[in-house]
């Protein structure tokens, strides 16, 4: 283009930056996962001691609400987060597969402490489950036992760029 | 819609709480029958959380089997590791060095103190009673903070060890620990200021369900909810163990037995624990912190059954030792398992609502009754 | 501390003498018709108020269920045992005598295999109700396959 009026430069690609500095192009998808990453409903299931830091976690010092994950529903039909916290017994495995079968789609879970890893500390007993992986798919692993409340956060954050898309495993630049 | 309430068909109808349930308190299910509001039988079903610990025991030697006790009542690990650290040195003959005693003592009844403080918190939350649940948990962060000071981990210690401790404290913790004691009452007295003359609190607690003493010691009730209930018993007075002889503190005992009574208790007892750390963080000696003991620990053949005053009742360990590295028998007596005995009696003729405020007065830890 | 040989002498004017101390002599043993009457006279005339525990152990040629009493004057601790033999194992329940020895029943029976006459509900507890066999005992070999 030419020169305009006084003095003003106008660059050649002016439009295009425009475009890429102010107007965001992305899917419906992509919207909806963002805004789901920011807002996901756990649903209350400790189950032995990890429920407990679980609870912390949600407390006023490493609290979860600033990320807004603190909405804890009792109804597995309006939450679409389940935290296996602690040891899946053979007596409850069916009852953890109801549970999930319940929620309702897109649906996540974290496996944490590591009894719901691999059976944990009790892992040659006669009536443990040898990992929640077995019966339900599981997202993240936060490995512990129990893990800290800042480990339950960083998995949280993990799971919340899977959500966004972003490689999980990447390793930051400046870390 | 006719107003004939002589047609009126009603059916009873079996209802499930639990195991997933956010009043439950952990993974417990009790099948109720009700009749409208009422409930008219109820039966426990547990085993959710059956590990097997018991039989594991069997295959462990004496030292790793500190883990596994931290992890029955994990609400209050280190009582269950005093318990268990001493039986087997009643059993071998083992003398505690003294400033190991007194650490012990600091650090149970910090635990009990923290203990009590997530019951009245979850009892509080079940009201729905938000704001205080995250006081006392406020509060139940910083006595974390000076277990994990002490031995780097928060919930599931392992800080005891067969003849002492693992370590010795660091110089940081006495003078934290002093300051949590300047500041801790007061947080306690704000609590009990918000929550207990609260209406709708009491209008839930207050004469639901009394048991009294004689059905208490029938049920084998031991601990805050026996002293709720009007006996005077605690194992810390009646025959001390460890150096609990030493120190001048007072059994609170409350008359009615109900729901209330069961909370207020542990207030009440969060008052005297205090009482207990300041009378023993002024004694405390120096010295060492571990016994000389065999670094292979095989105690000589025999039993024993030794009890401590838990958070939750009296914590009983019965060990078999026939004169190997491993135990033959390990049986853990749990408290929480002997209460919930109470259930099916006690709640025949209660709304629903009260059976919630009766399972969080018991005080129950699902790792305690199912191991 | 109790001093069982001296409670034993009290106890065996009402046995005829059929009570014994066991080799380490902490415990009273007894024959498994008698136990209930045994554990009704601690409770009534000798102070033993409160049942602690029951609980069961198995040794080379027999098994055992062991009782714990309390006596909430002094917080004395007395241990009662009686043997069973391996083939079918029972004795008396002692509901009657306290209510606590329901759920600490129901445990033995779920993990030892040992059955309560006269418990009335005397089904699994801890286990699943289709468990096959009894965990506690020395020779059992969890299946290989596994559930899940």
């Amino acid at each position: 283009m030419e020169e305009r009026g006084s003095g003003m430069e106008i660059n050649k690609y002016q439009a295009e930056d425009s475009v890429n500095n102010n107007i965001i192009m992305t899917t419906v998808d992509k919207m909806l996962d963002f805004c789901r990453s920011n807002s996901l409903w756990p649903v209350t299931f400790g189950l032995a001691c990890c429920a407990i830091e679980m609870m912390a976690a949600g407390g006023a010092r490493y609290d979860l609400s600033r990320f807004g994950f603190e909405v804890f529903r009792p109804s597995p039909r309006q939450a679409d987060l389940m935290i296996v916290a602690g040891t899946v017994t053979d007596k409850m495995a069916p009852l953890v597969k109801r549970l999930y079968d319940q929620m309702p789609e897109p649906k996540y879970v974290i496996a944490m402490g590591s009894c719901a890893i691999s059976g944990g500390a009790f892992v040659d007993s006669y009536s443990v489950l040898r990992g929640v992986d077995k019966i339900i798919p599981v997202d993240v692993f936060i490995p512990g036992c129990p893990p800290r409340p800042e480990a339950l956060i960083d998995g949280f954050l993990k799971l919340r760029d899977k959500l966004r898309g972003q490689k999980a495993q990447e390793v930051k630049k400046d870390a | 819609m006719s107003m004939n309430n002589d047609s009126f068909e009603t059916q009873e109808f079996k209802l499930n709480l639990g195991p997933q349930h956010p009043s439950t308190h952990g993974v417990y299910q009790a099948v109720l029958t009700i009749n409208g509001e009422y409930v008219s039988e109820a039966e426990n079903v547990i085993g959710y959380l059956h590990r097997g610990i018991e039989k594991m025991c069997e295959s462990r030697t004496y030292t790793k089997i500190i883990p596994y006790t931290s992890r029955l009542d994990y609400l209050a690990s280190m009582l269950n590791n005093h318990g268990y650290v001493g039986a087997v040195e009643k059993l071998m003959g083992v003398e505690v060095p003294e400033r190991a005693e007194y650490i012990r003592v600091i650090m149970c009844e910090l635990q009990r103190i923290a203990s009590h403080l997530v019951m009245v918190a979850s009892m509080a939350l079940d009201f729905n009673a938000f704001t205080a649940w995250m006081y006392a948990f406020a509060d139940r962060e910083r006595i974390l903070d000076l277990f994990e000071m002490a031995c780097g981990s928060r919930l599931t210690v392992s800080y005891m060890r067969i003849g002492g401790l693992s370590r010795d404290l660091p110089e940081e913790f006495m003078p934290a620990l002093k300051k949590l004691l300047k500041e801790l009452p007061g947080r306690i007295k704000d609590f009990d200021n918000l929550v207990s003359g609260n209406e709708i609190f009491t209008g839930r607690s207050k004469n639901i369900c009394p048991i009294d003493a004689k059905k208490a010691i029938d049920y084998g009730f031991t601990g805050p909810n026996l002293r709720a209930s009007g006996v005077q018993f605690d194992l810390r007075k009646a025959s001390p163990y460890s150096i609990y002889d030493r120190f001048d503190f007072e059994i609170p005992v409350l008359h009615n037995g109900d729901c209330f009574d069961r909370y207020y208790i542990r207030m009440l007892e969060m008052y005297q624990s205090l009482r207990i750390l300041e009378q023993a963080v002024e004694s405390i000696p120096e010295g060492p912190v571990m016994a000389k003991v065999p670094k292979v620990i095989k105690p000589p053949k025999g039993e024993i059954y030794h009890q401590i005053e838990g958070s939750k009742g009296l914590l009983g360990y019965y060990i078999i030792s026939d004169g190997s590295t491993k135990p033959s028998r390990v049986h853990i007596h749990g408290p929480s398992f002997v209460n919930i005995g109470v259930i099916p009696e006690i709640a025949r003729g209660i709304t629903i609502q009260d059976f919630v405020s009766l399972l969080a007065s018991l005080d129950i830890v699902l790792g305690e009754i199912d191991r | 501390m109790l001093n069982t040989s001296e409670l034993l002498e009290r106890l065996n004017k009402d046995f005829d003498g059929s009570l014994a101390l066991t080799e380490d002599s902490q415990a009273v043993s007894v024959n498994k018709v008698e136990i209930i009457k045994l554990l009704q006279l601690l409770k009534e005339k000798h102070g033993f108020e409160m049942l602690l525990d029951i609980t069961s152990a198995e040794y080379n040629d027999r098994l055992e269920v062991v009782y714990h009493l309390m006596n909430l004057e002094n917080a004395g601790v007395l241990r009662v045992k009686t043997g069973l033999s391996k083939q079918s194992p029972s004795v008396a329940s002692s509901i009657p005598v306290w209510k606590a020895a329901d759920v600490m029943e129901r445990e033995i029976f779920d993990l030892m295999g040992i059955v309560f006459e006269g418990h009335g509900n005397l089904k699994r507890i801890l286990c699943p109700e289709d468990f096959e066999g009894h965990p506690l005992r020395k020779d059992f070999k969890p299946d290989i396959i596994e559930r899940f």
